[in-house]
């Protein structure tokens, strides 16, 4: 009864308000991402856009660290506090849903047809029937960064395949009086995104294909799955390794220091690539097998709208969604954070598709898989250990990637058995 | 009613005035998470959802799970060599530093230093220092004799030490303070009494100085205790890529607790982690407490 007194007031006021200003605040919604520089950025922009377009609706952002982030939506919706419009990591989505945290977009404004032809195929993901749950603005892929510098120097072009790549990883690698790795060509760690190369790339490449059942079943202990894991292992271990684990501590620091010939990375990374002095960097795709095969990882963040927003709120959040999903909004989000556009009618224009920084990532889009973790920081510490067993304890390939799918089979049976 | 109370009685409820706030601060800040703690370890919950009753599923879990057995190891592998190590190291250098006079202050401030220095930061720095050529310090001293590279870090034998090396030299300032103020507390008559009879030093150390400083030692001792059993900032920043790796190596029981909770998002597993470390804080702290009771 209150809030109905309140909202009867309020209206009164902006009402009154309107007679006197044209563009009078009627409705306020709030929107709630993780703190990462250039997204917040990316998104002011939007705000400023989708505002001067919908005068009488205003949008709050809240921004907090990353580890926070979970736990403050987490607390906040159910309490009828926090955003309207909220973001999430594409693998969240199942644990949001089940919370009853977020609803489904309305199928008139976000028909699943539209989408299903208008945005890249991995996004289907965020489909449950007839309804998206949510979408992404952006996508992200792997590409392999290479020093241009170091390239030069070795005298070897940017490998297209994995035969160019190991000539040009062992052209770049060098040692010092003791045999001690001072430069590598390739970085590599688990730890980094090789382990989403590993997985969606080098085993799909050998002929694998990692998991099984719309990734409920874990599928990579086979032949092609050993012979990815080999040729990863060999890159480090082999009797003239390209590579070493631990390099300067961090794959990408090797690489920002120009120590690193080539780096496997997402297309976050170019924005502080760009911003370290004195590197001069090229990208091209992820190599391919002899036989031409390409296999990529994309992921994805999404906004979804929350149970929270009701009545006005939620048809002003509908209006936001359906501008940060816009070929406009996609557009500003390359050009400010360099994440790629969701969409193929904007990603794949003549000019992006042949931008030397972004055409590789945005080519690689086309052959991506998006896995579906259960908990990826759990299922990569298993990556991790994977190479340990093999590296630290001599364990061969064969067996240490049957204990990794045993661990990892467990992982999703307890996830999916909630 | 408050004027026909009597003076004690006045005395008692001044008393518990003044005692209100710290004990409703306990409440709500210590007993009531702590009560939560325990009623989540018997249930699953993924902080988004509901919570629902798992029984002793949690527990059950805890103990076929081959990572916490490792962890617990882990944990107590800090515990046994971190204490006793510090202890040894603190009290030979208050008990040589107490008998110097040269340049004492100053000494004694920069084995103050690292307990002042932010823990992140220090561990950072020692993360740096154990790394292979060409950024690591240690490594490249070695390789300019010629010496092969040691493994610091990525080593399953050698990455608990080394994360430990670091945390026991932070932990080494506020034990030699203490120390110090141990030594200085005893009356100087034994020792005169001592130098009149004319014992030896040994006899001196063993006969009077450690005897007297037993409850030094026994605060020091329960008070590392407890940081190395909840070791975890150094850890964790030294192996952030990889927290307490290699293959666990290096995991203490509070960094699965944290990993559990928070980037796997299951409340209840971890809660019941946290109530097994509860359960070991409590038994070393009353064991320890028995000793010094038996003064």
């Amino acid at each position: 009864m209150t809030t109905r007194i309140k909202g009867l007031v309020l209206a009164g006021l902006t009402s009154t308000a309107a007679l006197f200003s044209s563009a009078a605040n009627a409705v306020e919604i709030e929107y709630w991402q993780y703190f990462f520089d250039a997204r917040v950025t990316a998104m002011e922009q939007l705000i400023e856009n989708f505002e001067a377009a919908n005068p009488d609706i205003t949008v709050t952002m809240t921004h907090f660290p990353y580890a926070d982030y979970r736990t403050k939506v987490a607390a906040a919706i159910p309490a009828g506090e926090g955003p309207d419009v909220v973001q999430l990591f594409y693998g969240w989505l199942n644990d949001y849903v089940a919370a009853n945290l977020i609803q489904p977009l309305p199928a008139d404004t976000f028909p699943a047809s539209k989408i299903d032809s208008e945005f890249f195929p991995m996004v289907q993901a965020m489909k449950d029937g007839d309804a998206y749950w949510a979408l992404p603005t952006a996508v992200r892929s792997l590409a392999l960064f290479y020093n241009t510098r170091l390239l030069e120097e070795a005298g070897v072009e940017p490998p297209t395949n994995m035969e160019e790549f190991l000539a040009a990883a062992a052209a770049m690698t060098k040692r010092d009086g003791a045999g001690n790795i001072t430069q590598v060509g390739i970085t590599a760690g688990m730890t980094a995104q090789d382990h989403h190369w590993f997985r969606e790339g080098l085993v799909r490449q050998m002929g694998g294909e990692p998991y099984a059942n719309d990734y409920k079943t874990v599928n990579y202990n086979s032949e092609a799955g050993v012979q990815a894991l080999e040729f990863y292992t060999d890159l480090f271990m082999s009797d003239e390794p390209v590579s070493a684990i631990g390099f300067m501590d961090e794959p990408q620091a090797a690489f920002k220091a120009g120590r690193a010939g080539m780096h496997i990375d997402g297309s976050f990374r170019i924005g502080s690539l760009n911003k370290t002095r004195g590197l001069k960097w090229g990208v091209t795709e992820l190599p391919a097998t002899g036989d031409g095969v390409r296999s990529n990882y994309s992921s994805y963040w999404v906004n979804a709208i929350t149970t929270k927003a009701e009545g006005e709120k939620y048809d002003a959040s509908v209006k936001f969604m359906e501008y940060i999903t816009s070929d406009e909004a996609m557009q500003i989000w390359l050009d400010v954070v360099g994440e790629l556009p969701a969409k193929p009618s904007v990603g794949l224009t003549e000019e992006n598709a042949n931008n030397e920084v972004f055409g590789p990532f945005i080519k690689g889009l086309a052959y991506a898989n998006t896995t579906k973790f259960a908990n990826e920081s759990a299922q990569r510490q298993l990556m991790v250990e994977m190479v340990e067993r093999i590296q630290l304890q001599g364990m061969s390939p064969a067996e240490s990637i049957a204990i990794a799918a045993e661990a990892e089979q467990k992982l999703l049976d307890e996830y999916y058995s909630k | 009613m408050y004027r026909n109370l009597t003076i004690r009685q006045k005395q008692i409820v001044w008393a518990w005035a003044f005692l209100a706030l710290p004990v409703l601060f306990y409440t709500v800040i210590r007993f009531y998470p702590t009560g939560n703690a325990i009623l989540i370890s018997f249930q699953n919950w993924n902080l988004l959802g509901a919570r629902t009753w798992a029984g002793l599923e949690n527990y059950e879990k805890l103990w076929n799970d081959p990572v916490f057995w490792k962890v617990f190891q882990n944990t107590f592998l800090y515990l046994l060599i971190g204490t006793p190590l510090s202890l040894v190291l603190s009290f030979v250098i208050a008990y040589h530093l107490d008998k110097l006079r040269f340049m004492h202050g100053f000494l004694r401030m920069l084995y103050f230093l690292p307990f002042m220095t932010s823990a992140v930061a220090m561990a950072w720095v020692w993360r740096w220092f154990y790394q292979d050529v060409p950024i690591g310090l240690f490594n490249n001293i070695l390789s300019g004799f010629g010496i092969p590279q040691i493994s610091f870090l990525n080593s399953t034998t050698n990455a608990l030490p080394a994360v430990l090396a670091p945390a026991v030299w932070a932990g080494l300032g506020f034990q030699v303070i203490i120390f110090m103020a141990g030594l200085r507390a005893i009356p100087t008559s034994y020792y005169e009494a001592a130098k009149i009879d004319g014992v030896g030093w040994w006899t001196v150390l063993t006969q009077i100085t450690l005897p007297l400083l037993r409850p030094t030692i026994v605060f020091i001792v329960v008070f590392s205790s407890i940081g190395f059993l909840r070791i975890f900032d150094h850890v964790f920043n030294m192996t952030t890529n990889n927290p307490g790796g290699p293959l666990n190596a290096t995991k203490p029981l509070v960094l699965m607790i944290y990993d559990t909770a928070f980037n796997g998002f299951n409340m209840g597993y971890a809660a019941a982690q946290t109530v097994v470390l509860f359960t070991i804080l409590l038994i070393v702290s009353l064991i320890q407490l028995r000793l010094l009771r038996s003064e």
